[in-house]
């Protein structure tokens, strides 16, 4: 297994999992309904009391989660620990010479500036990327609400863009900037007189890569706003209307407290998104460049192991990856997830 | 009797009908062939291989795309690592040091005399041989889509600017830009893969080392010098130029470059000599091409260095496919194949002979430019400066080069400091390879 397959897998298992984790108010319930008939079955009764359940054969179970845990093993863990193992050699890249060299590689990355570099252009592309897209989102569901004609229309409108392949996405939006083809670099050169240039300015290149990025996934975050709106009762907001509570106000005091588990959930989504599938979009619009401005871990490690053939380093890389990313997830369950309020 | 004559019917008649059959299914042994090559490319090299599938019945080459050179090397390694092997893999020039050091290659000279054909080098273009030769003088692998990089330029603009020949020196081109800018064009000159233009064939061109160790042919302990005088003066102007619009930077590769050459934006592109049919299909106005410029100095230029990709033969097959692997790399480098080969895709064929035959048959009196490219590649034999580029991790210092390259462009550094540091962030690259490399 090669390295940048494990950071993909890693990414896309640490995705679902937290797309398949119904809230916990949800689990609890659907959990103990699930089981009730069970412990029924053996005839112990618990009254009032909090049920305990269990199974009664012990194999079944196990064989219950068997699939799936195989799943995880052999595409998940396995290549994970493929990067972890290759992460430790210094190997050519047919595989004809392998040195164990200990830490070598990640001392030797953090020991390269230009990693260092990674990392910032990594944090400020997904923080950008992250804030971008769902305030974006949240504007067009709160609005999207709202509106009274052709609301499904409007709905899956909106939603479409999220069928677009990351790369597509990078291309669409190359199309519209390249400054020598793109009409709304046109615009912006000789109407605003913006010496619009992504192929060379770097920070263009990085707002180039992070609008493109956002764009996509904005209609993910829509369509997770839109369900948080809906399930916001009508009767708070009118009580509060009658209060005399402007829609500002409403909005502030009432739809987004409620909306916070919604909100949250998807902070962790898109850092994650921003981190890993963002490969798409870099790759087609500006390959990492220019100067490396738009280098993110991520491209680096594919950049590193399949261009460059350092399969050592780029392991590294994607080890480091995980770390950060695990890391980041546990920081924002710790912190954030307080001000969370589940109803 | 009637009866029995009928069984003789029935069975002549099957065998009849079975025979086509029965020599099918005597298979032809498959020799696998993984390239890169798209669209036109990829119709020329099919057209090759069923010249070779119908001209005898032993073997069947089976060519399959693999996507960009990247991910053809990379499906090849995997593919080696998985001992799922193809028999002959195309890889890119800069992939050249990785290959021979793979430990995963059957070299090509070996190849052609353990299957009895006797070849005589000598009698190929030694340019383009020479970049994939050992330290020994042995092919190691077959060339094949070989190019050098050329200078197009726009006849009108010219013509407005009151110049009536295509710039010979560096000298000459700033001047000449100076007129172009002056006489209305948006830029002066603009350049597709500016580090194979450059800095990789400017060096060879100017006889002067791109790395120590004869351009890393002669060991792994090479050292970039591309921080050197002339190279630095030769960045340092096109700075200046990039300010005042005689040169205008818009990529790495070659879309953005040539998109401006057709649309009149710049008079002059310095790129591949496959571009030639793009500008062929899409260019309005008159154009030509000429050699890339060089230095007053220098009276009597070096022969500039080829691009593209080359067939490596990969180990770990029973050996009678490896018969087959070597019929069909002779097949392709006959007369005829080259032939077919050059004239459709641009591509320098590889044998003299073919060269020759090109020139009698007055193939370049129709198509003079596709020999600018040829003469500008043959005008000097090639020296240790001049025969190519083998570096490790070449890849990677490409990218370095551009990085660098690119900070001068957007004025963040100087030449001398660009130049510097990707020296010194290549020779970190090449460290890495040695010790990556050695046992």
């Amino acid at each position: 297994m090669t390295p940048s397959n494990a950071a993909t897998s890693c990414c896309v298992s640490s995705r679902s999992a937290a797309r398949n984790d119904p809230p916990p108010a949800v689990f609890r319930s659907s959990t103990s309904g699930a089981l009730q008939e069970n412990t029924q079955d053996t005839g112990k009764r618990t009254g009032g009391m909090e049920k305990r359940a269990y199974f009664s054969k012990t194999r079944l179970p196990y064989l219950l989660i068997l699939p799936q845990t195989a799943v995880i093993l052999l595409f998940f863990y396995w290549p994970a620990a493929q990067a972890l193992f290759q992460s430790f050699l210094l190997a050519d890249p047919f595989g004809q010479r392998n040195q164990f060299v200990w830490f070598n590689n990640f001392i030797r990355l953090f020991q390269d500036a230009l990693y260092w570099k990674a990392i910032g252009i990594t944090f400020v592309f997904s923080a950008a990327t992250a804030v971008l897209s769902i305030t974006t989102g949240l504007l067009i569901a709160t609005m999207a609400n709202r509106a009274l004609k052709a609301k499904a229309a409007i709905r899956t409108l909106l939603i479409m863009p999220y069928a677009v392949a990351p790369a597509i996405s990078g291309i669409l939006w190359l199309f519209l900037f390249h400054p020598s083809y793109g009409v709304i670099a046109h615009i912006l050169i000789h109407w605003f007189h913006i010496d619009w240039n992504p192929i060379l300015n770097g920070t263009h290149a990085l707002i180039l890569v992070i609008v493109a990025s956002a764009w996509k996934e904005i209609s993910y975050n829509f369509v997770f706003f839109m369900a948080g709106l809906q399930s916001v009762p009508k009767s708070l907001i009118e009580a509060a209307a009658i209060d005399g509570a402007g829609p500002m106000r409403r909005f502030w005091v009432i739809i987004f407290p409620l909306l916070s588990p919604t909100l949250f959930f998807l902070m962790v989504m898109n850092v994650v998104y921003a981190f890993f599938e963002t490969f798409g979009v870099i790759h087609t619009v500006t390959q990492g460049g220019p100067g490396g401005a738009t280098l993110t871990m991520v491209y680096k490690v594919y950049k590193d192991g399949f261009v460059g053939l350092d399969l050592g380093s780029s392991a590294a890389q994607s080890v480091i990856l995980m770390l950060v990313i695990i890391s980041l997830t546990l920081l924002q369950f710790k912190y954030v997830e307080k001000k969370v309020q589940y109803v | 009797m009637r009866k029995g004559s009928n069984v003789v019917w029935l069975v002549a008649f099957c065998a009849v009908l079975l025979a086509p059959l029965a020599v099918a299914w005597a298979d032809p042994i498959e020799i696998q062939l993984w390239h890169a090559q798209r669209g036109p490319r990829e119709e020329t090299l099919n057209k090759i291989v069923d010249a070779y599938n119908k001209s005898q019945t032993k073997f069947k080459v089976v060519a399959a795309h693999k996507g960009s050179y990247d991910e053809t090397m990379n499906a090849g390694i995997a593919a080696f690592r998985a001992k799922k092997q193809p028999h002959i893999l195309q890889v890119y020039e800069v992939g050249t040091q990785t290959m021979m050091l793979s430990g995963a290659i059957y070299p090509v000279v070996d190849l052609m005399k353990d299957t009895g054909h006797k070849i005589d080098w000598s009698s190929y273009l030694q340019p383009v041989l020479s970049y994939y030769v050992s330290a020994k003088n042995e092919l190691q692998s077959m060339p094949f889509n070989s190019s050098t990089p050329v200078m197009y330029y726009n006849k009108d603009l010219f013509q407005k600017a009151g110049l009536d020949r295509p710039p010979r020196t560096w000298d000459e081109v700033g001047e000449y830009t100076k007129k172009l800018v002056a006489s209305g064009a948006k830029y002066g000159m603009t350049v597709a893969w500016q580090t194979w233009v450059m800095i990789e064939n400017y060096s060879a061109i100017h006889d002067i080392p791109l790395a120590t160790k004869a351009n890393g042919f002669e060991g792994l302990d090479t050292e970039l010098t591309i921080n050197n005088p002339m190279v630095v003066n030769h960045m340092n102007r096109l700075k200046t130029w990039l300010d005042d619009k005689r040169f205008v930077y818009l990529e790495r590769e070659y879309k953005g470059p040539e998109a401006a050459f057709i649309n009149g934006d710049c008079a002059i592109l310095m790129d591949s000599i496959s571009a030639i049919g793009a500008l062929k299909k899409n260019v309005k106005f008159n154009w030509d091409a000429a050699p890339l410029p060089v230095e007053a100095s220098m009276a009597n230029p070096q022969n500039s260095i080829i691009g593209g990709a080359s067939l490596w033969v990969l180990k770990g097959h029973p050996k009678e496919e490896y018969q087959g692997v070597a019929d069909f790399l002779a097949f392709m480098a006959t007369e005829d194949m080259q032939i077919l080969w050059h004239k459709e895709t641009g591509y320098f064929p590889i044998t003299k002979a073919a060269y020759e035959k090109l020139k009698a048959q007055g193939y370049y009196n129709q198509e003079p430019l596709q020999e600018v490219g040829i003469k500008q590649l043959m005008r000097k034999d090639p020296t240790p400066n001049s025969r190519g580029i083998r570096l490790g991790s070449f890849s990677q210092i490409r990218d370095v080069m551009n990085e660098e390259l690119e900070m001068l462009w957007q004025g963040k550094k100087t030449a001398k400091e660009a130049l510097d540091d990707a020296v010194k962030r290549s020779n970190e690259l090449l460290r890495q390879f040695e010790k990556r490399s050695k046992e």
